[in-house]
């Protein structure tokens, strides 16, 4: 469907285009099972940037105020990228392990579910 | 509840109070709610003020358009005249 | 002197508003009105308009001035007597924060749309609609203001409404909801704020709204409160005879119609969780639920008034059975948002006590112990411990309803909902179908959506830390966090002659 407007040929900016944010792009990341964080964060980050250096740099600083945070085992945590299951590649960029701009990551961490398995 | 239901709602003033009694004494099938402030009164099918009624209260002339000085609310559809106020729904 | 016969109320309608049209003679409807017909909506007689009301201009200007001059005597009382300090608590302030902020400038927006409208419809009865509307809206914002003032006197977060309406996170729902029907054609504009907004939702604003203002002793706001609603009550009905006007001009109006009902029901629920958060938790002493509200207003009330249209063939709203879903989960999860971003809000949050604890299980019996309880006793412990939670990462908005992506399955309320969609290459983000559904039908539209977390990194809004970002806001330091530490408390204590402690009890 297309918006009815009162001139022919109606468009206007897409607001959020990748050229608009500087050589970044946004990527959304989200904890699954821990409502305390209550939705996923937005974070700026440059598409070469190693999904290592995310896992380093970018979750801890979102979500280490959990008490869940400092029992995660990293080699169980499992992944989605837009809806699908996704085993990232640490040592290789966003870009190269196909997270494009405004893509969804979101992080799952079984047997961690939350403050008394809550899912809070 | 199966009966369609109109309503109306009155703030709790002075000016307001000949509206309420009109309303009671004429639709004996209205029911009131209290708010804080504020009254909600709902009847089945039809609830008019009239204006006669109104009149015999306050002593003097009234016109039914003076309803907008009191009206916080209502549902249904309007039908209005110069001797009465009234929400509808069939 | 013979004296004229007096007009019955009708003939005084027809000369007073209908006859006050006139004849063009040298330039042609189109041109005249231009945007009265490239939305579809086909009207073939303006004539048949119907002003239930039959309110004319010179009765318009009676009723109003006195509504103007009660309300005025009571603000005078007000400020004069220090009426601020019988409010129930200063967390009731808060309240107003968001509804001045939030409310105030959408009766601006409103006053603004409405004189659109009334420019351009081709009929007299609506233009007369039209602008007796927009003088309401405009009455709206300027008593809105001039109450809210007196508490500006001794209170954070009131001091700049129009300025953070224009740029702060969370007021870009109100501002987006506004923006999409102002930038629409008029019979879209009117759908959305006559009849959803106004119509089927506005009692939800103001009835709890302004009834919790009285029973948290806020006389000022109750009365501009009411005076505003006497307005409203005509603009509902308003609301209503548009709909069934556009209906019965033109069979081509019904799917037209119905689209604009379903979009504006949702974005205006939506929106009207902010409300629904503020009856829950943020009124001291308090009325009813959220809960209550939308079975009284919308199951039982919006269910009757959408079996008034079903002659026409329109349905309930599409989607509305999931905001019955949703009803015993919306306004924990809000609360839960922005107390967790209260660091970045021109409000203050807290954490319930006790015994409003006990009053939300009681309204809230499926879900409320559950799940909700236990985590606002969590986040109670850690503020107490001096570990006061705040979410450090900016919200994922939804794309439509610009709300942080919280919204929960029903069934599953540990589970948040992700949608998505791709338009030209890029993916779009949405807290629900409907939303979703709103986007893919106006997409060249939706995608020019002024996110303001995005806006803060393409570096529009002031510098990229958060109190660069709380200054180009407005927001000074006492604006916003918890409550406890607040200004805003220590002063209502020292004013009240009370400790801390016995605030706390």
């Amino acid at each position: 469907m297309a918006v009815k407007a009162a001139y022919e040929n109606y468009s206007g900016p897409n607001r959020d285009a990748v050229e608009n944010f500087h050589g970044n792009q946004l990527v959304y990341i989200g904890w699954d099972e821990h409502m305390m964080f209550p939705c996923a964060g937005v974070f700026p980050l440059p598409p070469q940037m190693p999904f290592g250096a995310v896992i380093k740099e970018v979750v801890p600083a979102a979500f280490s105020l959990h008490p869940d945070f400092a029992n995660i085992d990293w080699g169980k945590v499992e992944w989605l990228l837009d809806g699908k299951s996704f085993n990232p590649t640490l040592d290789k960029s966003l870009e190269d392990n196909g997270v494009h701009h405004k893509s969804l990551i979101r992080m799952i961490t079984p047997g961690l579910n939350g403050i008394n398995n809550s899912g809070f | 509840m199966s009966e369609k239901m109109v309503f109306l709602a009155l703030q709790d003033n002075e000016d307001a109070r000949p509206i309420r009694e009109a309303i009671e004494a004429d639709n004996p099938l209205a029911v009131i709610t209290q708010f804080p402030g504020v009254y909600k009164i709902d009847a089945p099918g039809r609830l008019v003020i009239n204006r006669e009624s109104v009149e015999e209260r306050i002593g003097r002339a009234w016109n039914p358009q003076d309803i907008h000085l009191s009206l916080v609310t209502l549902s249904g559809n309007i039908d209005e005249t110069e001797d009465y106020f009234a929400l509808e729904r069939t | 002197m013979e004296q004229a016969k007096k007009m019955n109320m009708k003939e005084k309608y027809n000369t007073m508003t209908g006859d006050l049209a006139w004849d063009f003679s040298y330039k042609t409807e189109a041109e005249i009105f231009p945007l009265s017909d490239f939305e579809g909506i086909k009207i073939e007689d303006w004539s048949k308009w119907q002003d239930p009301f039959r309110l004319t201009m010179d009765a318009y200007w009676k009723y109003q001035g006195e509504k103007e001059r009660k309300l005025y005597a009571v603000i005078d009382a007000f400020g004069q007597n220090n009426a601020h300090l019988g409010v129930t608590d200063a967390r009731y302030i808060n309240a107003l924060k968001i509804f001045l902020t939030a409310v105030t400038p959408l009766e601006y927006g409103a006053h603004r749309g409405f004189a659109m409208t009334g420019r351009a419809f081709p009929g007299v009865g609506a233009q007369v609609a039209s602008q007796m509307q927009s003088i309401d809206e405009l009455r709206h914002a300027q008593t809105q203001l001039h109450t809210i003032s007196q508490y500006n006197k001794y209170f954070d977060g009131l001091h700049d409404p129009f300025h953070m309406f224009d740029r702060t996170w969370y007021l870009s729902v109100p501002k987006s909801y506004f923006e999409d029907a102002l930038s629409a054609g008029p019979f879209e504009f009117i759908t959305a704020i006559s009849f959803s907004f106004e119509y089927v939702l506005t009692n939800l604003l103001f009835m709890p709204f302004m009834s919790g203002a009285a029973y948290n002793g806020d006389m000022a706001t109750v009365n501009f409160g009411f005076s505003a609603q006497s307005d409203e009550s005509r603009h509902m009905t308003l609301g209503l005879e548009v709909i069934k006007f556009m209906l019965e001009q033109h069979p081509d109006n019904l799917p037209i119609i119905q689209r604009w009902i379903d979009k504006y029901f949702w974005r205006g629920y939506r929106l009207l969780g902010i409300v629904g958060m503020m009856m829950d938790y943020m009124l001291p002493k308090r009325v009813m639920s959220w809960k209550e509200g939308w079975e009284m207003y919308f199951e039982q009330n919006g269910k009757m008034l959408f079996d008034d249209l079903a002659r026409y063939g329109i349905t309930m709203p599409k989607f509305w059975e999931q905001s019955v879903e949703e009803k015993e989960h919306l306004t924990h999860q809000l609360w839960l948002t922005f107390y967790s971003y209260g660091h970045a809000a021109a409000f203050h949050t807290w954490i319930p006590d006790d015994s409003e604890l006990d009053w939300l299980s009681e309204k809230y019996p499926v879900t409320f112990d559950k799940y909700y309880r236990p985590r606002l006793v969590y986040l109670r412990e850690q503020e107490k411990a001096g570990k006061r939670f705040y979410n450090p990462s900016l919200p994922q908005l939804c794309q439509t309803c610009q709300i942080p992506m919280v919204y929960t399955d029903p069934k599953n309320p540990t589970k948040r909902v992700y949608r998505e969609t791709t338009y030209k290459g890029d993916k779009f983000h949405f807290c629900s179908d409907a939303c979703k559904e709103i986007f893919e039908h106006e997409p060249e539209k939706m995608s020019q959506a002024w996110l303001p977390p995005h806006q803060i990194f393409q570096g529009n809004c002031g510098g990229a830390t958060i109190p660069d970002v709380l200054k180009y806001y407005h927001f000074t330091e006492n604006d916003g966090g918890e409550f406890l530490h607040s200004r805003d408390n220590a002063n209502w204590n020292m004013w009240k002659g009370l400790t801390p402690d016995e605030e706390a009890a």
